[in-house]
């Protein structure tokens, strides 16, 4: 096939992506967006399969067979609640993938009578560095969420300069290559430096902050995959890298900003490092005591409010509780409850994780009511149930000035008229930062894993 | 063509697609912030076609074939992966009848 007509054929890609991104403004026909994406790529692949006729075609089958069957495996069987470390792994190999193509790129042009040209050489060093640190970024940030390793921030004296060296010697190298040192062990140790920063970086960052981390991480293999157009001299990977490069890098501002935090205090935060000081302005708060409550008293509290605001977070995703949230606000519903959900931009793992939740257990759209919406009408509001989220109502974010997550917005279920908050144990949640709301004395705490506990409610509420 | 009018040809879609990337994201709402990750994810495993291109090289060393071979590998998990996941979620947001109101119909969980 022609250059020509490889690039044409390849164009009907690149419209198809730029589709799939575009009907993914409205949940209407997102869906068919990807689905439109997906049959782009299948065109993509064959137009290069063509173009490449039949030398090892066998070995190109069987890589596709082991990949694609692995990651259709893992994707059909994850469940819905795990989705955000799919989304890392899947991130992660293909920045992988990057940074091995432009392993063989140099391999392959090494040795160059003079040097090889700059653009080619300087494509290499940035597909290779920027695709090994999403590789090994992704893996570790998959490890965190799969609770692998632990997800509180791992930190270590010199963690900085240690940073800071590994990327000024992965840059030495990249410069060297460029300025046309023919030597292919400076790619090595670049990719070597690379994977190494990709580990340290995100390992101190904590597993709350880890969607803005995928997020950016996403951008990254995008970028890489654009560096390895030029490489390849592909017009497709260089547009779909680079739309993947560009609006994962406005996702993730918008994500920081939804935690109203910058890009630099996620990644060198440490986030949940709770400061001393905050932590005694929170024992001090603390004074005052839990008080736990029994589902009885609870059904009673809910079946006769007149609103009842629900309020989910990541430990409902857990314990797969949104079929029951629902069956529970049917019920009260059916007594003349007005029932509605407030949801935190941030809650759950990801931005949208909770809308993708509760539509799956079919809850109507009118009643999911974003933070700016549900804030006002928490002051007419009876009783707010919280389910399994901690830091999204943590009033800390509001008042304590010490606090990690300080000027965060939350949702203020603290000015409704009571607080229920379903929760396992005192464990300080995922951002490991105590919340007072616990303490309130409006507030009421059940114990137990949200499912088991939401069932126990409804029999309750049935048998009023 | 020459490599330099390659390379210009190459610098100019690189900066358009910059602005079109941003352009094409910004209308997208919270809401749909998990599944627009998901599927930018699925996109950039384009990279199989470079995956494809590096292994399908004629008289290739024993280097090229390892390393080939394993970009391929990984740049198949990214991409079927990818739509796979995406797909799933976006299916949660199908369209559905308008809710039933619970005095109707009693029949508690969804069905999915």
């Amino acid at each position: 096939m022609s250059y020509n007509l490889s690039n044409l054929l390849y164009l009907i890609t690149i419209v198809t992506f730029i589709l799939a991104l575009h009907y993914l403004s409205s949940p209407a026909h997102a869906r068919r967006g990807n689905q439109i994406g997906a049959a782009g790529m299948i065109v993509a692949v064959v137009v290069t399969w063509i173009k490449i006729g039949t030398t090892s075609w066998w070995a190109i089958a069987i890589g596709m067979l082991i990949g694609g069957g692995f990651g259709a495996f893992a994707a059909r069987r994850v469940k819905m609640t795990a989705m955000p470390q799919m989304v890392a792994l899947f991130n992660g190999v293909g920045g992988g993938a990057a940074s091995l193509i432009a392993l063989a790129e140099l391999h392959r042009i090494l040795p160059e009578p003079g040097a090889p040209k700059v653009d080619i050489s300087l494509a290499i060093v940035l597909s290779a560095l920027i695709g090994s640190i999403s590789f090994a970024g992704s893996m570790v940030a998959f490890a965190k969420l799969q609770e692998l390793i632990k997800g509180r921030p791992i930190t270590y004296a010199g963690q900085q300069f240690v940073n800071g060296a590994l990327i000024v010697g992965a840059v030495a190298a990249g410069l060297a290559l460029v300025a046309g040192v023919q030597d292919e062990w400076l790619l090595w140790a670049l990719t070597a430096a690379a994977l190494l920063f990709g580990v340290l970086f995100v390992l101190p960052i904590g597993g709350a902050d880890m969607p803005v981390v995928i997020s950016l991480l996403n951008a990254f293999t995008g970028l890489a995959v654009a560096a390895g157009g030029f490489e390849l001299e592909n017009n497709v990977l260089i547009v779909a890298g680079m739309l993947v490069g560009a609006s994962g890098t406005l996702l993730t501002l918008m994500m920081s900003r939804a935690m109203n935090r910058s890009i630099a205090n996620v990644l060198f935060g440490a986030f949940g490092q709770v400061s001393a000081q905050a932590a005694a302005v929170a024992a001090g708060d603390a004074g005052g005591s839990v008080r736990s409550a029994s589902a009885e008293d609870v059904a009673v509290m809910l079946a006769y409010a007149h609103k009842v605001v629900f309020v989910p977070g990541y430990g409902l995703a857990v314990a797969q509780a949104q079929h029951d949230v629902r069956q529970l606000a049917d019920l009260l519903e059916a007594k003349g409850v007005e029932v509605s959900y407030a949801i935190h931009p941030v809650a759950g793992r990801m931005p949208g994780h909770m809308n993708v939740l509760l539509a799956e257990a079919n809850v109507p759209y009118p009643q999911l009511k974003e933070m700016d919406e549900a804030n006002p009408e928490f002051p007419r509001t009876d009783v707010a149930l919280v389910v399994g989220a901690n830091d999204v109502v943590n009033p800390d974010a509001r008042n304590n000035q010490s606090s990690p997550i300080y000027g965060m917005p939350i949702l203020n279920v603290d000015s409704s008229q009571a607080v229920v908050v379903l929760k396992r144990s005192m464990n300080p949640g995922f951002a490991g930062i105590e919340n007072p709301l616990f303490y309130n004395p409006k507030t009421v705490m059940l114990f137990g894993d949200a499912k088991a506990s939401i069932d126990k409610l409804i029999q309750d509420v049935k048998a009023l | 063509m020459s490599h330099n009018t390659i390379l210009v040809f190459e610098v100019t879609i690189l900066v358009l697609a910059i602005f079109l990337g941003v352009e094409v994201i910004s209308k997208v709402p919270t809401l749909l912030h998990t599944p627009l990750m998901s599927g930018t994810n699925a996109i950039h495993g384009i990279v199989i076609v470079g995956a494809m291109i590096v292994l399908g090289l004629p008289d290739k060393s024993a280097f090229t074939w390892i390393v080939g071979f394993a970009a391929v590998i990984l740049a198949s998990a990214n991409v079927v992966g990818g739509f796979v996941v995406t797909d799933r979620m976006l299916e949660m947001f199908r369209k559905r009848e308008p809710a039933k109101r619970a005095d109707a119909s009693q029949d508690g969980k969804g069905t999915s």
